[in-house]
């Protein structure tokens, strides 16, 4: 992380669904390297906002970049373009169900290069081994597990080697050691390719071992009570509710033991 | 009073957005076309297959059983009344004209709006449910350019050849009538439909089948993408696919009577 260049900023961001405005006027910057934590209680607007943050609803004011280029003013064929620079891992993988998981990995291959038959199965069975699935590349997503599917989704997610990474609820449902698994996984991502990592998650075992810096959201003011490392927060937030949440029962940071 | 104006309006405004979807998808949709006939070797051919299965040949029974009930039917009501005046042979005429230019074309598309339609409206229903098609969309892919195209493709090239499967079995309806209840050699009856049709009866009929079928698919899967995220969404869309689809048909014909009219056929 020698330079500090911004990934995604978010200026003055108003989201939310016609009728209710569930964020008001948000600013927060991501840089290159960084794995950010979207944190807050449920329903306070988490998922909306990644919503927003890939291109999916447009806000009702203000602005985000994501490589510089501006995501709500961008028409349909540029915004088409900053899409295939970045991954999404959804929370319940969003495989398609009459695709088997290798061609459901092999797709954005297809969709987006030149690469021959041969390689993009290669490129894509590689990345189901980098998920532990390359036994299920036949397999259809309904023959296989929730948490299968999630990896399987990641995997697919990863397929165009995206310099950065959304992730929507990337352990919820998982058993521990699987999530512990995929924690590791993603801190290697970053480790080994600088990849920067934007997730939503609630498992303080992921926010205390792998997130360099959070925001959390608040539904009641519709805006970020805090920011930053969440090991300094769980003490040291003004907000009882940061240091509860942060501070559920029986977590110790033995959970760090995952981190290098 | 007041509740009711105010729901009208509502109403009104609704239809207005849904206007403005259907608008964005059927420019999405162009898109979709337009970026398959630049990149021919992007279509996954392995769905269209999958759609002629499903539409075109797994629709053949059906199409079979109703079409020639459909000929029966109609043979024996125009028999009795033709009967009175000893002008059974225009049972013939009266068949071929109504099955080859309306009847067919009609029922068949009727036919596909209720298997082809309704699939396509819950399919797509049921992606979004699943979030399929935000990561279409996150992935930089039209949406309508893979799930679309090919449904549109496979019910160009089916629904017509149903339309031709039906005639014939419309005619053959015909044809058992005059046969078993009028006592007419089959012969005579045969002659006679090839006397009075000529081949542009049976192309013009076919060839509004082409617009039925680009109207079904676009109403389906529009209602598909329309559909709220759960799953009695995705029941109403389906449902919704058939009975839009079947009124779009319905005026679709209409008009295309007016225009056939005009051109003087
Ligand atoms: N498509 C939608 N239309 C209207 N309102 C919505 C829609 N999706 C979510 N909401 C509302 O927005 C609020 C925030 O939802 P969101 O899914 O962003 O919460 P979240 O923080 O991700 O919660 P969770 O932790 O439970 O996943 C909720 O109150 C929900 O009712
Ligand atoms: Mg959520």
């Amino acid at each position: 992380m020698a330079e500090a260049e911004n990934i995604i900023d978010v200026v003055d961001l108003t989201v939310g669904y016609d009728g209710i405005r569930l964020m008001e006027n948000l600013n927060f910057s991501v840089s290159r390297g960084e794995i950010f934590g979207i944190l807050g209680g449920s329903g306070s607007g988490k998922s909306t906002l990644l919503k927003h943050l890939i291109g999916l609803y447009r806000p009702f004011s203000g602005d985000i970049r994501i490589f510089g280029e501006s995501m709500v003013n961008a028409g349909e064929r540029a915004k088409r373009d900053l899409r295939r620079k970045f991954g999404v891992s959804y929370q319940n993988g969003a495989l398609f169900g009459s695709m088997t998981l290798l061609e459901n990995v092999a797709m954005p291959l297809e969709e987006h290069t030149d690469l021959s038959r041969e390689e993009i199965k290669e490129i894509a069975l590689e990345k189901l081994r980098s998920v532990g699935l390359e036994k299920f590349a036949d397999y259809l997503p309904a023959e296989i597990s929730g948490g299968m599917m999630k990896r399987a989704g990641l995997a697919r997610a990863l397929a165009l080697n995206p310099e950065l990474l959304f992730f929507d609820e990337p352990s919820a449902g998982l058993d521990p050691l699987m999530s512990a698994d995929l924690d590791r996984l993603i801190l290697s991502l970053r480790d080994s390719t600088g990849t920067t990592i934007v997730l939503v998650t609630h498992e303080l075992e992921s926010i205390f071992s792998i997130i360099d810096r959070v925001i959390i959201l608040d539904r009641e003011s519709r805006g970020i009570i805090d920011s930053g490392d969440p090991r300094l927060l769980r003490t040291g937030s003004e907000h009882k509710w940061v240091r509860d949440f942060l501070s559920r029962d029986g977590m110790t940071l033995a959970a760090s033991s995952v981190r290098r | 009073m007041r509740t009711f104006i105010i729901n009208v309006g509502r109403d009104a405004a609704d239809g207005f957005s849904g206007a403005a979807g259907g608008v964005a998808f059927l420019g999405e949709v162009c898109c979709g076309v337009a970026e398959t006939l630049r990149h021919p070797e992007k279509l996954r051919w392995r769905f269209v297959w999958y759609y002629l299965e499903l539409c075109g040949r797994k629709s053949v029974p059906i199409v079979v059983y109703i079409c020639f009930l459909m000929g029966v039917i109609l043979a024996f009501q125009a028999a009795v009344q033709l009967r009175n005046y000893g002008a059974e042979l225009f049972v013939a005429d009266l068949l071929a004209f109504s099955v080859l230019k309306e009847l067919g074309p009609l029922m068949v598309a009727v036919i596909a709006t209720g298997r082809a339609g309704s699939s396509f409206a819950a399919e797509i229903g049921t992606m979004k449910v699943d979030e399929e098609i935000n990561a279409l969309r996150t992935m930089g892919i039209n949406p309508c350019r893979f799930l679309v195209v090919p449904k549109l493709l496979a019910m160009v090239v089916s629904l017509p050849l149903l339309t031709v499967i039906g005639d014939i079995m419309g005619l053959a309806g015909g044809l058992a009538v005059a046969v078993s209840y009028l006592g007419m050699p089959a012969g005579v009856y045969i002659s006679r439909t090839f006397e009075v049709l000529r081949p542009d009866v049976l192309y013009m009929g076919v060839l509004k089948t082409v617009f039925f079928a680009v109207l079904i698919t676009l109403v389906g899967c529009y209602r598909g993408f329309a559909s709220s995220s759960d799953a009695q969404g995705v029941g109403r869309a389906a449902t919704l696919a058939v009975v839009n689809g079947i009124l779009a048909v319905v005026i679709a014909d209409a008009v295309l009577t007016l225009v056939y009219m005009a051109w003087g056929y």
